[in-house]
């Protein structure tokens, strides 16, 4: 399958003479030199990725580091200087006027971090201007804005104008209006920055959710890397208009490429990377269907534990048996199953540990993951403080 | 300091004696005729419309626009300029006003899009529009007349150069404001130059475009008076009669009709700027 976005050595230089910072990039001069001895500006040096179809991919960046110029290129609201931008295999940067604003029409959405709301138009007009500038009909042109509405939750809000709407509405607008022209790929640039963090991680939740159900292709900026790190399938770091590292987040945290990466990675909240099945452990299990209170007391003891989690024959997940209760139900003669306590806290593999924190600190049973009612381990409150304190390959290995 | 002996007197008059009115004055009477017949014509209309109905017809509109207290001096301030029978002197100014502002909109609107989307135009408009706002009025007074003869048409033309830079200047400053962001949006959306112009800068602009307007219906109004002197019909025609005969009551009454007819015209117009905006 072809790639939905590819980049080769796209470079931008600003200033009169660009073709003269191409030179003194290629001889391997950096950013700084060329801006003292040349008045030039490199926003993007030689930087090459590309993004498959249903990817979301994150490109993190400090203020100054060109991410803004880079994706800026890929739809050309900035005339790139050297390098191609390939959308479905076609180069952009080679493209006439009238097919690059059909390409913009058609495959390329964008979401701005100031939200680039039109003031004088009410949020269905706004999220319907791509498509009337594409002379659509105007009862499709509102249906279809109306569905991108429904979609990032604004139903009702049809009529209200932009100033009238919170920050977080406002960007959910901004996203509704790239959704509306069903274009393949979204191109955001820092479009949660200006949120405040609550609302902040709810739309990152609400995109994640969004892109699979769409299968969008996501081009993401930010200057945030715990965002990067939680939205991206892959994730490009950027320095001085150069990428540094194109890795998953795993990747980038274990083995960040050079030392700028790695001074960035240290700080990363863990409890917000690590999911539940990096740190779960494989538990002792009872098979509710042939073992008896008999069997459960006896591999209590073998594994010195006061309690033993049962499931079914197919790994479904049936409850938590204490050593008093499998002592009472042998001497009472009680099925097991009537026993069992099923009011243990469950979640799902991919949940973060931030989340778990909490339920962690309250629970008396370790959590217990799930995925379809399946038994795929527990964590404990021990194995979350040591995987938060050591890090992932540490918990996996002790 | 004349080093020079520079003969730009002489030259002028040798250039509009000698070559403009033979060459080009079939052309400017042709042209002065059509203007006649708009001004005649919309003095014509406002004269035709029974003073009541005028009177109630504002002060509908100043309710709708601007509120019940400019209703209520509408009102009151066209019952006085009837009590002082001015009616038709005041309908006279109004038609030099609407005809030179639309005129100065037909023109500076266009002008200032041109200035506001392209700097090299900006550079030579900024000047011209300079030039325009600070000779003194009564030095294009006389051409006027000269290209024009006396009457409503030389103060039409008077009053466009007076009156309309502003709508220039705040049609480029109107589109200029437009935020980044949101332009970037609409290109990044697919639109063309013109869709951008057409449904972001322009409709974004019309709040300031209105501010402008105000600005040259003002600047029109004040003009109508002074173009009295070369023979336009209206109020300011019954001010100048009055300092020529020293009669300090019709001064005063031509002054407080030019009063009504400037606070309802400016009320009127931030009125409309406010509610588009």
């Amino acid at each position: 399958m072809t790639n939905k976005i590819e980049v080769n050595n796209l470079t931008k230089v600003f200033g009169s003479r660009p073709l003269e910072g191409i030179e003194r990039l290629k001889q391997g001069q950096s950013k700084d030199e060329i801006l003292k001895d040349t008045g030039l500006t490199v926003g993007v040096n030689q930087s090459s990725f590309h993004v498959e179809p249903g990817e979301f991919f994150v490109i993190m960046g400090l203020s100054g580091s060109g991410k803004s110029t880079l994706i800026r290129l890929v739809n050309r609201l900035i005339e790139p200087t050297a390098g191609e931008v390939l959308i479905d295999g076609e180069d952009i940067t080679k493209m006439k006027k009238e097919r690059l604003i059909d390409t913009r029409r058609k495959k390329l959405g964008m979401v701005f971090q100031n939200f680039g709301l039109f003031p004088h138009r009410t949020v269905l007009h706004n999220v319907a201007y791509g498509l009337e500038i594409q002379n659509m009909e105007k009862t499709q042109r509102q249906t279809q804005a109306q569905k991108a509405i429904e979609d990032v939750g604004l139903k009702g809000y049809e009529k209200s104008y932009p100033r009238e709407l919170s920050g977080g509405m406002q960007q959910r607008v901004g996203l509704a209006r790239a959704l509306a022209n069903d274009t393949d790929i979204l191109l955001m640039d820092e479009a949660f920055s200006a949120l405040d963090p609550l609302i902040r991680k709810e739309m990152q939740d609400e995109l994640l959710h969004l892109q699979k159900k769409l299968g969008k292709t996501v081009l993401f900026i930010t200057h945030d890397l715990d965002e990067a790190l939680k939205l991206g399938d892959r994730v490009a770091i950027m320095k001085d208009g150069h990428i540094v590292q194109i890795g998953t987040s795993e990747e980038i945290l274990e083995n960040p490429a050079n030392e700028y990466v790695s001074n960035f990675v240290q700080d990363v909240d863990r409890s917000k990377i690590l999911e539940a099945s990096q740190v779960m452990k494989k538990p002792e299990v009872l098979s509710a269907y042939k073992d008896g209170p008999r069997m459960a007391i006896r591999k209590m003891e073998e594994v010195g534990a006061s309690s033993i989690f049962v499931t079914d024959k197919d790994k479904t997940f049936r409850g938590l048996l204490t050593i008093d209760d499998a002592i009472r139900a042998y001497n009472e003669d009680i099925p097991m199953v009537d026993v069992l306590i099923d009011a243990v806290p469950t979640t799902s593999p991919d949940t973060p540990l931030n989340d778990l924190l909490g339920v962690a600190a309250e629970a008396k049973y370790p959590i217990v993951v799930l995925e379809d009612e399946k038994l795929k381990g527990i964590i404990s409150r021990v194995s979350i403080l040591s995987a938060l304190v050591l890090g992932k390959d540490e918990v996996v290995a002790s | 300091m004349n080093y020079l002996n520079f003969p730009l007197e002489q030259w002028t008059n040798l250039f509009v004696d000698g070559w403009l009115l033979p060459t080009l004055g079939s052309t400017f009477d042709s042209f002065s005729n059509l203007m006649q017949g708009v001004v005649d014509g919309v003095t014509g209309i406002l004269l035709f419309i029974p003073p009541e109905l005028f009177a109630i017809l504002i002060a509908i509109v100043a309710w709708k626009v601007a509120g019940r207290g400019l209703a209520l001096f509408a009102l009151l301030g066209f019952f006085y300029i009837g009590a002082v029978n001015i009616w038709p002197e005041a309908m006279q100014t109004l038609s030099v006003v609407i005809v030179s502002t639309l005129f100065s909109l037909i023109i500076g609107v266009p002008v200032g899009i041109l200035g506001a989307l392209n700097s090299k135009a900006e550079a030579v408009i900024k000047p011209i529009l300079d030039f325009m706002q600070t000779l003194p009025s009564f030095v294009y007074l006389i051409p006027a007349v000269l290209l024009f003869g006396l009457g409503g048409v030389p103060a039409v033309i008077a009053t466009f150069i007076f009156a309309a830079p502003p709508a220039v200047r705040m049609t480029i400053l109107g589109i200029h404001q437009v935020p980044k962001d949101v332009m970037e949006a609409s290109r990044a959306f697919g639109s063309t130059a013109k869709q951008l112009l057409f449904k972001v800068q322009l409709p974004m602009a019309v709040p300031t475009i209105m501010a402008g307007i105000n600005q040259t219906i003002m600047l029109a109004l004040s003009m109508a008076v002074i173009a009295s002197m070369i023979g336009a019909p209206g109020l300011g025609a019954t001010v100048l009669s009055a300092i020529s005969r020293v009669n300090v009551g019709l001064g005063l009454v031509g002054g407080l009709g030019i009063v009504v007819l400037a606070i309802v015209l400016d009320r009127l117009t931030q009125g409309l700027g406010q509610a588009k905006a």
